[in-house]
């Protein structure tokens, strides 16, 4: 998936992870994350956040997200939301997901 | 039916702790127009991930004639959901459009054909008056379900005191029970007015509704209170169903209980009210 344009998905709210992804043309991934819980599970959701956009095939992105409690369903479904939206696609396969 | 936003992540994460009897997540009405990818995501990842119990799971969709709708059954039936909500239900050709998308999702999905539920909410004075035709539809049914505030827009009156809904509501638990599918009542939006809730509840029991919608956890216990039998109803129940079993031994073709003749329509519903109170049971233990 080749990210064309920023993409946000998520809200503010407990229990909740806004997720702002912008397209790179080189670099990797990179992470910028801030968490009610970064203690505890800071490590476990930038695990989440990488593995998401691994399966939808995005290999340079830069990642803003800011976590209010996010299970981890709620944080691949912000991320693939967010992504897709970078992406402008709207054809969902939603098979490999 | 409890109904939970589907673009909140908080609610659905405690979407089964309130011992509501089935959830229904709503990609319709309560997500904003540009959030409703986002809600799908969310949804999706939610039915795959965690798990309910033996809630019964429900997904209300948009509108099928909006693109939406397509792409929330795409999403929905692949995650495993147990109850499709098709929303402004006019017809019976609706019912069937959409169960034979279904259909091409289980399939293209590798679901055995069949596996996902449909409940029908009617939402029309077209769909009050096709309630019958819709209820016999689909097998795949369990259930048609009022909505009571776009009915009454259609109707061009607003919610009262229930009198406007009257017609509504007995066509449409007609048509279940001549289909013998379940009626659900719609929600009762003024979540301060207990009273006035628990009296409309006591109402649609009195109709002979299955269910209501609700639409805040605080209006579960006092629904089920309404609904659940009293401990003298189930006296007289096990009594009725003792007395059967004695003239059944007995090889008598006819039973009595305080000298009077217990007949089929009083059996079937002495079963019926203490499978209900078996089903509430379990449910509270679930709680526990």
């Amino acid at each position: 998936m080749k990210l064309v344009k920023t993409g946000t998905a998520g809200t503010m709210e407990s229990n909740d992870i806004m997720v702002t992804l912008d397209p790179k043309e080189a670099g990797g991934v990179q992470i910028a994350l801030s968490s009610s819980v970064m203690q505890q599970f800071g490590r476990q959701i930038e695990a989440v956040i990488r593995q998401t956009l691994t399966e939808l095939g995005v290999a340079h992105a830069t990642v803003d997200a800011v976590d209010k409690g996010a299970l981890d369903c709620t944080v691949r479904a912000r991320v693939r939301a967010a992504a897709y939206r970078a992406a402008e696609n709207q054809e969902y396969d939603w098979g490999i997901m | 039916m409890m109904f939970v936003p589907g673009n909140n992540p908080g609610m659905i994460k405690d979407a089964g702790i309130y011992g509501a009897d089935s959830v229904m997540f709503d990609l319709e009405d309560s997500v904003a127009i540009t959030e409703k990818d986002a809600a799908r995501f969310l949804v999706f990842q939610a039915l795959k991930t965690l798990d309910f119990g033996k809630k019964e799971i429900v997904v209300r969709i948009n509108d099928l004639n909006s693109g939406l709708g397509i792409q929330d059954l795409e999403a929905i039936v692949r995650a495993g959901v147990h109850v499709v909500r098709l929303p402004k239900t006019d017809s019976a050709e609706d019912v069937v459009f959409c169960e034979k998308e279904i259909e091409r999702i289980e399939r293209a999905a590798g679901i055995p054909v069949g596996t996902t539920g449909m409940m029908a909410a009617i939402e029309s004075a077209n769909g009050v008056l096709n309630a019958k035709e819709i209820a016999h539809s689909s097998d795949r049914l369990i259930g048609i379900a009022l909505g009571a505030e776009d009915y009454v827009t259609d109707l061009k009156t607003t919610r009262s005191d229930g009198v406007e809904l009257l017609f509504a509501r007995c066509m449409i638990l007609n048509a279940a029970r001549s289909a013998g599918i379940d009626a659900l009542d719609t929600v009762y939006s003024d979540v301060n007015n207990e009273q006035g809730f628990i009296e409309e509840a006591t109402l649609i029991k009195k109709l002979g509704f299955d269910g209501k919608s609700v639409i805040n956890p605080r209006q579960i216990d006092p629904l089920h209170k309404v609904f659940m039998p009293s401990e003298k109803d189930l006296e007289k129940a096990r009594a009725i169903m003792a007395a059967i079993a004695d003239a059944n031994a007995k090889g008598s073709g006819v039973a009595s209980l305080n000298g009077k003749m217990i007949d089929k329509p009083v059996v079937l519903r002495a079963q019926r009210m203490l499978a209900l109170a078996e089903v509430s049971q379990t449910d509270e233990g679930e709680e526990v």
